[in-house]
């Protein structure tokens, strides 16, 4: 099971997430998006970008509420909440986002 | 023109017990991701399907029946009524007649007679009983990943057969053969590894504390805190890690916050066991159930708290009241005054009972609300010191919160609740199918109580419960908000003292005083 970006294969799980998460770039990111059935736009790139900063800093997913109070800074309060994040991922922002943004899938009982 | 609602009231909305059409082999192709070796090492379980599976498999039963009476017990008591075949909302859901208790519990009966009984052993055609192949272990591996073990079926079995047990052994069987499911197993990885199933640290876990308090101060004009590692607390919180990561979760937690500092209680989280939920049970593996109890064990020691109390989680609840003693006990170094451990529903209602809790209801009134019992509390666990505690301590917290309170039909709640589909180890997406399918009996008795009462919102004690309804509430025409944590509800009509809320009931009921106090 691998993406292939540039000739290059990357490998991810069952459901998509990648195996080695220092193999993402950009292009990998629109790949995943492209088998998810969704087109990378500004908003998207923003959830992304977020979600691998704070990745970055604290070794996992943020909680939707960080996430949401974050997004209603940058990008107003109408998109900073939960409804607008399932619009952009519709399969939940946790789980699909973080799979774009080449982070672990979150688990447990979320 | 006809309303939407004329035509959904000439219809009607079906019966959440209804008898499905049979459906042969519908969910067959089911199975959960199955573990990795990276999945399984952490919990003492071989990577991979073993040569000799089939002789480990068999001797695993008989050690099972050997120190688990009750399953022998189980397995020799049928008598195929039939009491219990439209009883599981998964059969209900699916139609597939293997979802039927009495035949998910013959998948492993079939097995134990064919190498336990004298009958299967000599002449297994005549009792039903037959080898154990891959295909039946296959079968295992699907059908018992399709039980929520939520015990509804044995409360009308006339011999109390607990199918939940049955389907346990058959998870420690596969698990001990190297057949894990994914899911579970990764997540008590996590736990052992990070201390909570998300595999949240530390770190994460303050940053978004501190975002938590930040807006509780700014609602309410108080500092309400929510501590880490502190010593010295009177209260240990030990709540699912969902708490702190998805919604509505997080807003329960908020309300467990309010509520600890109107009551004037010291309370603290721990990072070492920032897990409430015990997915040991799950597995059925003693084991591993101890060793994620042994967790909390020791971080009340080194926190040195008088008090454990554990937060929303359903499967929680029942380790918690019924196994954590002798798992992890004993708690003599506790307040005995205190049950221990305490539910965070039992702290709440015993201040609402002391009257130190004021309310202002007004503040729920968007929400017409029903309350959905979780399985693992309704019948596996009891709160207060009444009997059915545990259905009417949470009724009474919302009838306390919120002006329209409706119950869903009486044989779809308490005792006779249904599982909300994804409990016992299903809350997966690689389950979806079945998770959607197997919360159609709860999504009627709503739909049935938005027809009768115009209720708008279910609220929850359970985080899988919550995590479940979020996602399969769309299917039924609902919100996915439409799910509310139990404390949320306190959350919102709390009136706190000395808070912003306070002085705004003070100032509507008496102006000039209020203003004479602020001059």
């Amino acid at each position: 099971m691998a993406y292939t970006v540039n000739g290059t294969t990357v490998e991810h799980d069952e459901e998509g997430y990648l195996t080695d998460l220092n193999e993402w770039n950009e292009d990998i990111a629109l790949e995943i998006a492209k088998a998810q059935n969704l087109e990378m736009n500004e908003e998207r790139w923003e959830v992304v970008n977020f979600l691998r900063n704070y990745y970055d800093e604290y070794q996992v997913a943020p909680a939707i509420r960080v996430l949401t109070k974050a997004l209603a800074k940058t990008m107003g309060p109408e998109k900073g909440n939960n409804k607008y994040l399932y619009e952009l991922f519709p399969y939940g922002p946790a789980k699909q986002a973080c799979m774009i943004a080449g982070l672990p899938k979150p688990t447990g009982c979320v | 023109m006809a309303e939407m609602s004329d035509f959904l009231v000439d219809e009607g909305v079906p019966d959440p017990l209804e008898m499905p059409e049979m459906k042969r082999g519908a969910m067959e192709g089911l199975a959960p991701f199955v573990a990795k070796p990276e999945h399984q090492a952490p919990l003492g379980f071989p990577g991979a399907l073993v040569d000799d599976w089939q002789e480990k498999a068999i001797d695993k039963m008989g050690e099972l029946l050997g120190k688990y009476r009750s399953l022998q017990v189980y397995l020799d008591s049928c008598v195929k009524c039939g009491a219990c075949t439209d009883k599981c909302h998964y059969f209900l859901g699916t139609g597939d007649p293997k979802n039927m208790p009495v035949a998910r519990q013959d998948l492993l009966r079939s097995v134990y007679r064919r190498y336990f009984t004298f009958a299967g052993k000599y002449f297994p055609k005549l009792v039903g009983a037959r080898d154990l192949t891959k295909d039946v272990l296959d079968e295992w591996y699907s059908y018992f990943h399709q039980c929520s073990q939520c015990r509804r079926c044995s409360v009308y079995c006339p011999y109390g057969i607990d199918t939940a047990e049955v389907s346990m052994a058959a998870r420690e069987i596969m698990d001990t053969v190297g057949q894990g499911q994914k899911y579970c197993n990764e997540i008590i990885g996590k736990v052992y590894k990070i201390g909570n199933n998300l595999g949240l640290p530390k770190k994460a876990i303050e940053s978004t504390l501190e975002g938590l308090e930040e807006e509780l101060e700014e609602e309410t004009g108080l500092k309400i805190r929510m501590p880490i590692d502190e010593p010295g607390c009177e209260v240990l919180l030990v709540t699912p890690s969902a708490d702190l990561f998805a919604e509505p979760h997080i807003q329960g937690l908020m309300g467990y916050a309010k509520v600890f500092h109107e009551a004037g209680v010291s309370w603290t989280l721990s990072s070492y066991a920032s897990e409430a939920a015990n997915f040991g049970m799950f597995i059925g593996s003693y084991e591993n159930m101890r060793e994620v109890s042994l967790r909390i064990r020791k971080a009340a020691e080194d926190l040195g708290v008088k008090r454990i109390v554990f937060g929303e989680c359903g499967h929680a609840w029942r380790v918690a009241y019924s196994f954590l003693n002798t798992l992890a006990g004993p708690f003599d170094f506790l307040d005995p005054r205190y049950p221990a451990p305490q539910h965070i529903c039992e702290f709440t209602y015993d201040l609402m009972q002391a009257g130190r809790l004021r309310f202002d209801k007004s503040k729920n009134d968007q929400y017409r609300l029903t309350f959905h019992d979780s399985c693992n509390v309704a019948r596996a666990s009891r709160m207060g010191d009444m009997p059915g505690g545990q259905f009417e301590i949470p009724r009474a917290i919302l009838r306390a919160t919120c002006n329209h309170y409706f119950d869903m039909a009486p044989e779809t709640i308490k005792e006779s609740t249904f599982c909300c589909g994804g409990g016992g180890g299903l809350l997966t997406d690689d389950l979806m199918d079945i998770r959607i399918k197997g919360a159609q009996p709860r999504m009627r008795a709503l739909q049935q109580v938005r027809e009768d009462h115009g209720v708008t919102h279910m609220a929850a004690i359970c985080a899988i419960c919550k995590a479940q309804f979020t996602k399969v509430m769309p299917k039924y025409g609902f919100d996915m908000d439409a799910i509310l944590s139990v404390h949320q509800m306190v959350a919102n009509a709390i009136v706190m003292t000395g808070s912003i809320q306070e002085r705004e009931i003070k100032e509507k009921s008496e102006p000039a005083a209020a203003e004479g106090q602020a001059a």
